[in-house]
């Protein structure tokens, strides 16, 4: 049953589109689907191995400008930054571990920060390669219908659980446990946490960046205040995680249900609709405080509460 | 033959020499205890061999090879384990799991980490604690599982840093009794201990540090009547 609840769910997921949905809603459940792959590639670095990214934008912008550019410059299609992501975002993260990867706790977090306005500041300047402000257009999409764009999310989403499922089980995952528990410990044991913690890095960069290369396709326009943004990327990729349950399989997924859903539904709140941030960081302190594990972690204090709830 | 050497080092920190000049040697398969008062430069001596420290001076020998100057985790792999005076137990994973990440050092299969975690867990006598979170283990369990993580590495030499502080007495047999299987097993020891019938009654021989000078050096007997370490650790008798 445990091991076959995975493809159920992506079973049942494959299905929906075939019961007739309408375009709003197909939108809605390809973002979830999504916010569930950038989740999970955030958890395998800051909920396993405790590398508190600030900056996942970072990655994400770069997987989608690999694809605009790549349409862009090349005249090839977009979907080609589907695979070229993977080697781009590779050497961006190699990058960015050097640096960023010798600091420790809320230093590694402020850095990671820095990277992402960086690259947003650069994506912003460099008009020649990026077209600047002014973002790239894909001006033929590949599909009208939103379905075929929900399989290849839904595809991207089933790999990427496998994928974490695969490295948090096997020696990386003790390797990467063992580090967010503690370094020094860790290194004593013989763990080379540098290496270990870049491994880290790449595997959720690479993630995020073919999250990022989706939605240059998907979306069909990107410019550097969207896909390099600090609180709709970087903050909503943590909060996704946060809520749904740091270091859960499921967390991600649950995470990014109800954080799409607040979004939209604060957005249809007359007046309150731009203050969805305000919310998300209410939302946030109220996890912090209750459910520090998220949902997923802390299912049983969960049910607890909410008995306690209906008794009184 | 020495297995592991330890030739002249000195460590500073800042104008602190908190080790100088100390050169001692440790025999295959031997126990050899090292003690002094606080603030001595016991685990600094630790942190040197162990790689967390490059001394300031000198160099660290092991196995005819030099190892000041690597990683701790290249330490580690060339054979040598070490525990912490100050336990660090992977706090959020159950017992078993903690021994099978240092297990995963010489192995790749998950399945092989876990025969080696098993057979540390047992050897420490954790077996019934094996699925417990360790953030919830009681001080000597979790010094038991510092050992248990340390042997999971498969070492030729382990570095036990007071392993009995603040364990009763029916826990200082049982711990005095791990240390034995340890050596039986051909694996060469140095302790840090504050406990002197502990150290008197397992050393094969001893090395006395005083504000990071080596005092003395020599069987629990000559150290027990050195008058050097009566002084270091008594006071002078003649000033009182």
């Amino acid at each position: 049953m445990k091991k076959t609840l995975p493809l159920i769910i992506a079973g049942l997921l494959a299905l929906l589109p075939l019961i007739g949905l309408s375009s709003y809603w197909m939108h809605i459940l390809i973002l979830v689907i999504m916010w569930s792959v950038i989740g999970m590639a955030w958890n395998l670095l800051g909920g396993y191995c405790g590398q508190v990214s600030f900056g996942h934008a970072a990655f994400f912008g770069v997987g989608a400008y690999t694809a605009g550019i790549l349409y862009n410059k090349l005249g090839i299609s977009a979907w080609w930054g589907l695979p070229a992501s993977i080697f781009i975002v590779t050497i961006f993260a190699l990058v960015i571990g050097y640096i960023c990867l010798r600091l420790k706790g809320p230093f590694f977090a402020l850095g990671t920060l820095a990277m992402g306005v960086i690259l947003r500041v650069s994506a912003e300047n460099l008009s020649g390669i990026t077209e600047g402000d002014l973002g790239i257009m894909i001006r033929q999409r590949t599909w009208i219908e939103k379905t075929w764009y929900f399989y290849i999310i839904l595809l991207l989403a089933v790999i990427a659980f496998y994928l974490v499922k695969k490295v948090v089980e096997s020696k990386l995952g003790y390797y990467f446990v063992a580090i967010r528990e503690d370094q020094d410990a860790a290194e004593s044991l013989g763990i080379n946490t540098t290496l270990y913690k870049t491994i880290a890095l790449c595997l959720s960069a690479v993630i995020t960046g073919t999250a990022g290369a989706f939605y240059t396709n998907y979306m069909g326009y990107i410019d550097p205040k969207i896909v390099f943004a600090l609180h709709d990327i970087s903050i909503v990729t943590i909060m996704v995680v946060m809520v749904g349950g740091v270091a859960t399989y499921w967390g991600p997924f649950v995470g990014a249900i109800i954080m799409v859903f607040l979004a939209e539904l604060i957005r249809t709140i007359p007046k309150l609709g731009a203050a969805h941030h305000t919310f998300f960081g209410i939302l946030l302190i109220v996890i912090i405080i209750f459910l520090p594990n998220g949902i997923t972690g802390d299912n049983p204090k969960l049910k607890k509460l909410l008995r306690i709830g209906k008794a009184a | 033959m020495a297995m592991l050497e330890v030739k002249g080092v000195s460590r500073f920190f800042g104008g602190l020499a908190a080790l100088s000049d100390v050169s001692f040697s440790v025999e295959k398969g031997e126990i050899l205890g090292l003690i002094g008062p606080n603030g001595a430069g016991k685990t600094t001596m630790f942190n040197v061999v162990n790689g967390f420290y490059a001394p300031s001076r000198g160099e660290v020998w092991f196995k005819q090879k030099k190892i000041s100057g690597l990683k701790p985790h290249q330490v580690c792999r060339t054979g040598i384990a070490r525990t912490f005076q100050v336990v660090k137990p992977l706090q959020r994973m159950s017992v078993l799991d903690n021994v099978i990440a240092s297990a995963f050092l010489r192995v790749k299969s998950r399945a092989e980490a876990e025969g080696i975690a098993l057979e540390a867990i047992k050897f420490t006598g954790l077996i019934d604690d094996m699925d417990m979170i360790s953030k919830g283990l009681p001080l000597g369990k979790r010094k038991k599982l510092e050992i248990a993580r340390a042997l999971a590495t498969q070492p030729e030499m382990i570095l036990l840093d007071e392993s009995f502080a603040g364990l009763n007495s029916a826990e200082l047999d049982e711990s005095i009794g791990i240390i034995r299987k340890i050596k039986d097993r051909g694996i060469t020891i140095m302790i840090i201990e504050h406990h002197m019938k502990v150290i008197m009654a397992i050393s094969d021989r001893i090395v006395v540090l005083s504000y990071g000078q080596k005092l003395a050096e020599g069987t629990p007997h000559e150290i027990g009547h050195n008058p050097l370490v009566i002084e270091a650790y008594l006071g002078e008798a003649e000033s009182a």
